[in-house]
């Protein structure tokens, strides 16, 4: 799993605020990121989120190989919409300007650049965000300011022992991966589909079953150590907000509720330069 | 809380997201389709779903696939998260129905268990997926459809196959020993 | 004194079974105790400590007559999270039981579910750290940690709740020798220090008694069959009748024809009296015959300077070399992470050696893949869990075959052979779920047998074993071995298993090879099984109290003189 985000401890101010500010950083900048389409407040968040980036210190060799990959996705992306509705633009902003002709029916438009150019600015307003989150944040805060936000403490609990207990997992699926080649399972491109779907369940049959016996053991454990007894429960891991974390709170809501106004003040969600 | 949700179902998302996300990127090349693969997880999620109910099934869809996608991909697509809970729900449903855990998954069982799981998977990724990538990300309809018809190939083969599989299997598991007896 | 545990007449019948599990059982364990539980498995030793807990009959259903009490309380009308106040268990399973994130968060869950405050957290979480130990380790993450810190860590996450009694069920089932000897001297340290009751379920007796108990209690077909000190029960019968295994060095006493006196304090060999039995046993070790020198045949597999690492510049094993002979049952032994998994993974195919090369029959094999090499070397895991992919026996027995395209008439006729041999042919339409542990054991080995392997590596054959499934597997590798010619090689860090069952043992200490030599000279010397974390046989003990200079020769005599013993039956 070498190219999985994992956190890494670092010093900086984004590291020591509370688990909760950058949950709720997190969510608003997203929610905020997909439904504006204001050209003007996407190119300031995207200025805010690179600042942001390079304030936490984090390095390439972090996000560099998941950054690559969501950049090959995002052309991917780009490209199939042209492919699927070149028009897309002119039926947006209501106008057509022909840039050049490229084969067939496809025409390169203004409005089409214009419109994909958005789409873009809209990835790289929330990637930085997404991958400085995972990076930054202590996967042990995590259920703790989810049950901070208002959301029940099972549910944040489901998601720390998803965190605890995906390296074992993944540990286990890998020496039973291993187990099922040297028994003759190939999983390689010779084999036919369904064959290779068979073999997949060879793998994936006893990893499942043996996680069954897992949810025994820790929910016995859990329950001897006395989990559900009460409506509420405490978190080591959990951090006080501080100072700073009122700062960024305050900050992100009115900036989130500014963006929202400015994008909606002409009744769409679009910005249109070319009016 | 209500008593059908105890201890045991939150271990069951725990671990249920767990595997969701290991196998997140193990997936078997589509090769009908380029560009597309049959996603392993699919099987966890329906089995999940089919055996623990609509609860645990959809958190593990939801869980799994936005943390899945934020450690692997570094991004979240919400427009094709929710319709995990979607096919979730839909399967889990009508979970006591399949008689998985008695051990009696019968033929009928099975057609039935397909035939949901083909039902609330178009609407999962043929109805809910592009409608909410048109609402949410302003899309071109006809691309995102067009993914949508793709995705929904891909995902109700491996529930209808490694999804039956697993639920078959389990079910021939859950036969008591006190039913069987010794051959020479 | 008021006892803190009482059964009166106690039974208990899992809802899902015919016969009860716990019949009349009438105990008393007073404050500040420490008692050690026997059995063999299925004796329903496991099912007495989960009605201390609770866990019968909340998580495990069923009927229960007579009376329970646990520190003035019934369990069964407390339910498990008041007695939870009480009773602190560590489980077995150490990675089932660490659920935090870190061993800090692990430590504390108890008392986040108790709504301590975060700050008095901190503070009882480091006392209690301070304790078992781990201080050092409160923000590292359960990846990080060795078999015997986990188990720290459950430790500390039970006593965070000033618990009175602690119960420990099977608490040496994963760790190695030396690390379960830390384990049993720090239970007796946190029992002393703390005024604790503790309640240990074992069947490994030897090593528990490395420290004093007060009292032992041998569970047998749901029965309390003996409840004595350990000097009195080590002079009786009972616990070779009930299938426990004995410490060593009172079987080879035995052998020797001793008969074992209260009085001598037999629980420990440093402090036992062996006055009256040293002569005997002298008599026994110049009278009895050593075993024969097994003929050098063709080597079957030869590892040749073998460096591997994960990350360059870290080795994981550095210049492995030595030879396994045709026909040969063979140990490799070291501690926990020593390696040993990894030169098994090699052998395998799972990773390529950075440097030096792996001849089967002289052959280079480094070229061939996992799956080729699967033909010819037959990989065995732990846990069969994690092994069988299919529901019914013969499908998952049939599995590699049918894979290789075998037509389904020879596939018949192998399965149904390689079933009769692992004596599973009466099972062969059953489900896999309906066979004990030690029963899927033998299904995957079934599942490699069928392939016809030269070579089968089996990664801890008899974790979690009683002593009678141990034997039931064990002899039927060795009838494998003897009748059917398979060389055998065993990844452990049992020392009955590698003393009783195999002629040679290959030992690993930090990614190098220490030591390949007889396993009675391995576990008498020192210094080796010190650097691999085994123990030293008390065997060794033995002969030195008694004047015996040849301390691996009496071991190896001992060995053989079992041996034949076992064949006769």
């Amino acid at each position: 799993m070498a190219r999985l985000l994992t956190y890494a401890e670092k010093d900086t101010w984004i590291h020591r605020l509370s688990g909760v500010t950058k949950m709720i950083f997190f969510l608003l900048w997203s929610i905020v990121g997909m439904i504006t389409y204001d050209t003007r407040v996407l190119v300031v968040m995207l200025l805010i989120s690179l600042v942001v980036f390079k304030i936490s210190k984090t390095e390439w060799k972090q996000v560099g190989t998941v950054f690559l990959f969501i950049l090959f996705f995002l052309v991917f992306n780009l490209v199939v919409i042209f492919l699927f509705s070149p028009y897309e633009g002119e039926k947006i902003y209501g106008q057509r300007t022909d840039l050049f002709h490229l084969f067939g029916n496809y025409y390169v438009t203004k409005e089409q650049l214009f419109y994909e150019l958005n789409i873009m600015l809209k990835y790289f307003t929330v990637i930085p965000v997404v991958l400085m989150f995972m990076v930054t944040t202590n996967p042990s805060e995590f259920a703790a300011s989810l049950n901070r936000i208002g959301i029940s403490y099972n549910v944040g609990y489901s998601i720390a022992i998803a965190l605890r207990y995906v390296p074992d997992v993944q540990a286990d699926f890998t020496k039973i991966r291993h187990a099922q080649e040297a028994r003759g399972i190939e999983m390689s491109k010779k084999a036919s589909l369904f064959n290779r779907l068979k073999s997949m369940a060879a793998i994936i049959f006893p990893l499942i079953f043996s996680s069954m016996d897992r949810i025994d053991v820790v929910s016995n454990a859990m329950e001897l150590r006395g989990f559900g007894k009460n409506k509420k429960r405490t978190w080591y891991a959990g951090r006080p907000l501080k100072r700073n974390d009122y700062f960024v709170l305050i900050f992100v809501v009115v900036f989130c509720a500014a963006a929202l106004i400015i994008t909606f003040l002409d009744g769409s969600r679009f910005y249109n330069p070319f009016s | 809380m209500k008593k059908s949700f105890g201890i045991k179902e939150v271990v069951a998302i725990g671990i249920g997201t767990a595997l969701f996300i290991v196998l997140t990127n193990v997936q078997v090349p589509f090769p009908v389709v380029p560009n597309t693969s049959l996603q392993s997880r699919v099987a966890i999620l329906t089995f999940f779903s089919a055996i623990y109910g609509p609860v645990v099934g959809a958190a593990i869809g939801l869980i799994g696939h936005a943390l899945g996608d934020a450690l692997f991909y570094g991004s979240i697509w919400w427009s094709w998260v929710i319709p995990e809970a979607v096919f979730a729900i839909g399967v889990g449903i009508l979970s006591k129905k399949y008689g998985i855990k008695e051990g009696n998954f019968t033929a009928k069982k099975i057609v039935m268990f397909n035939v949901v799981q083909v039902i609330f998977n178009v609407l999962a990724w043929v109805v809910a997926a592009p409608v909410l990538d048109i609402l949410i990300y302003a899309e071109p309809a006809k691309k995102v459809f067009a993914q949508g018809a793709l995705s929904v190939i891909g995902n109700i083969l491996v529930a209808g196959i490694l999804g039956t599989l697993l639920c078959a299997a389990y079910s021939k598991l859950s036969v008591k020993s006190s039913s069987l007896s010794k051959e020479a | 004194m008021n006892p803190i545990i009482e059964f009166q007449n106690y039974s208990f019948k899992y809802r899902s079974q015919q016969e009860p599990t716990l019949r009349d059982i009438n105990l008393k364990i007073y404050p500040g105790e420490k008692v050690l539980i026997v059995g063999p498995s299925g004796s329903g030793k496991s099912t007495l400590a989960s009605c201390l807990n609770g866990l019968v009959p909340f998580s495990y259903p069923g009927e229960n007559s007579g009376t329970l009490t646990v520190g003035g309380k019934d369990p069964a009308k407390t339910g498990i999270f008041g007695m939870s106040k009480t009773v602190g268990t560590v489980l077995q399973d150490t990675d089932g039981q660490f659920i935090g994130m870190t061993v800090a968060e692990d430590v504390a869950f108890a008392l986040e579910n108790d709504c301590v405050p975060q700050d008095q957290m901190f503070d009882l979480v480091d006392q209690v750290a301070q304790v078992v130990d781990i201080k050092n380790l409160l923000h590292h993450v359960p990846t990080e940690l060795s078999g015997g810190q986990k188990q720290r860590v459950s430790m500390a996450g039970v006593m965070v709740d000033d618990v009175d009694i602690l119960l420990f069920d099977e608490p040496l089932a994963n760790l190695d020798p030396a690390t379960g000897k830390r384990a049993i001297d720090l239970i007796d340290r946190i029992q002393k220090e703390k005024k604790k009751t503790v309640v240990i379920i074992e069947h490994r007796l030897e090593d528990v008694l490395y420290r004093d108990v007060d009292r032992i209690i041998v569970v047998g077909e749901g029965r309390i069959v003996a409840d004595e000190t350990p000097d009195k029960l080590l002079s009786t019968n009972v616990l070779a009748e009930q299938g426990i295994r004995e410490p060593l060095y009172i079987t080879a006493l035995k052998h020797a024809g001793c008969v074992i006196d209260e009085k001598s304090h037999p629980s420990h060999i440093e402090s036992m009296d062996l006055q009256p039995y040293k002569e005997s046993l002298k008599t026994w070790f110049e009278n009895v015959a050593l075993p024969e020198k097994k003929k050098e045949t063709e080597a079957a597999l030869e590892i040749l300077n073998l460096d591997f690492s994960y990350v360059t510049g870290n080795p994981v094993l550095s210049g492995i070399h030595f030879r396994i002979n045709r026909g040969e049952m063979l140990s490799i032994v070291g501690k926990n992470g020593a390696g040993k998994s990894t030169l098994s993974g090699l052998i395998c195919g799972f990773n390529n050696p950075d440097r030096g090369q792996i001849l089967l029959r002289g052959e280079d094999i480094g070229s061939k893949s996992i799956k080729e090499r699967g033909e010819i070397i037959g990989l065995v895991m732990q846990n069969p869990n994690q092994m069988i992919s299919k529901p019914m026996i013969f499908d998952e027995v049939a599995l590699g075959l049918r894979v290789r395209g075998v037509p389904e008439e020879e596939v018949k006729e192998r399965v149904f052979e390689t079933l009769k041999i692992c004596g599973l042919y009466p099972f062969r339409n059953w489900p896999v779920s309906a066979l004990s542990f030690g029963q899927k054991k033998r299904v995957t080995i079934a599942s490699i047998l069928v392939m016809n392997p030269e070579v089968l590596i089996l990664d801890e054959p008899t974790a979690g074993q009683d002593y009678h499934h141990y034997t039931e597997i064990m002899e039927f590798l060795k009838e494998l071995n003897e009748k059917q010619g398979i060389t055998i090689l065993m990844i452990t860090h049992d020392m009955h298993l590698m003393l009783e069952y195999t002629d040679r043992a290959i030992v690993i200490a930090d990614g190098k090879l220490i030591a390949d030599d007889t396993p009675a000279r391995v576990l008498t010397d020192e210094a080796t099984a010190d650097r691999a974390y085994l123990k030293k046989t008390s065997l060794y003990d033995l002969a030195v109290r008694c004047g015996i200079e040849d301390a691996s020769g009496l071991t190896e005599r001992f060995i053989h003189y079992e041996r034949q013993v076992r064949s006769r039956g």
